[in-house]
């Protein structure tokens, strides 16, 4: 072991971190290649079938055949379309899904740039990924892609607000944008975590990021029955695949974000009850694992049961309930903070 | 109006949909893994053609043309002389799958319950052309089902 940890000093520290972020991202694309099977099982059980169950024990090979499928694809580039801007847009979508995980921590000092401004960093690349979708949809040259872009851009736009004030909301509660600090500060016990004191900014920022990464219900980038598929229609083989592993990417990222700062990281919710010593043996990245997956699950039951927003209704939703809303719960947030309101406020936790 | 307004604001209806799909989430499954099972087939079910022939071995088919004349999709095509013993039979009797939009008319028309549909569903092509079924093949698959069409028809006969 020590042998290990001494090479690993050895090496130049680009290496380092480019075995980090090998490390980091390898494991990222399984989890979104078995994010689209476990999509597909769990709406197909809960429409009362079984889902993919062919390739492999139970179909469990399934995200392997399907990628191998788009690999082998021709990239159709449509004659009218802007031919570098239509490559370059799957990459501008992949780039910050990926990037953004950098200040992801998975546990104390687990993490590849522990930055100060973690938060903000996050919250500027996840804004990013509008890009890809726009120049997508522009670059493509063709009316659904069009649509689809404007409509993805303009709920983007809209729901980053309320998502960056409910955001704002944790940065004053934990008093800090490193997201470290901020899994630090909610330490104590279930009950000190933030989401019970933020509840509305919870609950608002888990449906603005359903919102940001336009999934169901929110899918009116895509929807099909209008638009064929949105931005991405002329889009194909590992081009579209692209697009499909960033929107997946994004989704982890946002169920890991709600997971980090709103359900205490990798914090074991046994903590200051008796059970914390059994549950001991658990590694701590288990737990912000198993958090995440909650909220994965939560994006693919809401896809599972709720039919799509009318586009004005999306509109209404985030600019006339989810802004006041959060605008007013921060106030309360700064009210307790200055006021010290135990238990999370009164600087004990962290 | 306070009411509905409150309970837009907490979700309650989004909840109850939530709800609902959690507790289908559990429920049994309805799917049948089709090659290993299958669903029951009724013994009207109408697959694949054939036509059949009387116990001594003589085909029923006497090139009457009704199931030439009733199908609505032009499947069948029949040419017909009298054969050396003096009775009429077809020298040509072909149906086209591919136009055949299985209604089951040739067969109701039949007066000699000559020309069936089995409950034969599973089959493909491999090349072009092979799904015009001629007189040779619709017997043979008269000869190989016949067991199962006599049984179809006498458990049918008491509805008709």
């Amino acid at each position: 072991m020590e042998f290990l940890i001494s090479i690993w000093e050895m090496l130049p520290v680009t290496v380092q971190i480019l075995m980090k972020i090998v490390a980091l991202v390898l494991p990222l694309m399984l989890g979104v290649a078995y994010l689209t099977l476990a999509e597909r099982k769990v709406i197909g059980y809960m429409q009362v079938r079984v889902g993919p169950n062919r390739v492999g024990f139970k179909g469990i090979l399934q995200p392997i055949a399907d990628a191998l499928k788009l690999l082998m694809k021709e990239i159709v580039i449509p004659n009218p379309a802007n031919r570098y801007l239509f490559i370059i847009a799957p990459v501008m979508s992949i780039m910050p899904a990926l990037a953004a995980w950098a200040v992801i921590p998975f546990d104390e000092g687990m993490v590849i740039a522990n930055i100060n401004a973690g938060l903000l960093y996050v919250l500027a690349l996840t804004s990013l990924g509008v890009y890809g979708v726009i120049i997508a949809g522009w670059a493509s040259n063709s009316k659904y892609a069009l649509l689809g872009a404007l409509r993805s851009a303009a709920q983007v736009v809209s729901y980053e607000i309320a998502m960056g004030f409910a955001l704002v909301g944790v940065i004053l509660a934990a008093g800090s944008l490193n997201l470290t600090d901020i899994v630090q500060g909610q330490s104590g016990s279930a009950l000190h975590w933030y989401w019970l004191p933020l509840l509305p900014l919870f609950v608002i920022y888990f449906i603005a990021g359903v919102a940001e990464t336009n999934r169901a219900p929110f899918d009116i980038a895509e929807g099909e029955s209008e638009i064929v598929a949105g931005f991405h229609v002329d889009y194909s083989g590992m081009a579209f695949a692209i697009f499909f592993l960033a929107e997946y990417a994004n989704m982890i990222l946002i169920s890991a974000l709600a997971a980090l700062m709103f359900l205490g990281g990798w914090l074991s919710p046994f903590q200051g009850t008796p059970l914390e010593s059994v549950f001991s043996f658990v590694p701590p990245f288990m737990w912000l694992l198993a958090k995440t997956s909650f909220f994965l699950f939560c994006f693919l039951w809401f896809r599972a049961t709720f039919p799509r927003y009318r586009y004005d209704q999306i509109m209404r939703l985030g600019w006339k309930v989810f802004i006041p809303i959060t605008i007013f719960w921060l106030l309360v947030v700064a009210f307790c903070v200055v006021n010290k309101m135990p238990i999370w406020f009164d600087g004990k936790g962290a | 109006m306070i009411k509905q307004y409150l309970g837009s604001l907490f979700l309650i209806e989004l909840l109850k949909g939530l709800k609902l799909t959690g507790k289908y989430f559990f429920a049994k499954k309805f799917t049948i893994m089709y090659p290993e099972e299958k669903t029951p087939i009724s013994n009207r079910f109408r697959g694949r053609h054939a036509l059949r022939r009387y116990p001594n071995g003589e085909e029923r088919c006497i090139a009457c043309k009704l199931c030439e004349a009733v199908c609505p999709a032009l499947a069948i095509t029949i040419e017909a002389e009298p054969r050396d013993d003096g009775t009429r039979r077809t020298t040509k009797y072909e149906i086209d799958l591919f136009k055949c939009i299985f209604c089951g008319f040739c067969e109701e028309s039949c007066p000699v319950d000559s020309i069936v549909e089995t409950n034969i569903f599973e089959y493909h092509y491999e090349q072009r052309g092979e799904q015009i079924m001629d007189k040779t093949k619709l017997l043979q698959f008269g000869d190989d089902y016949e067991a199962q069409l006599a049984q179809d028809r006498t458990l049918d006969a008491q509805y008709r």
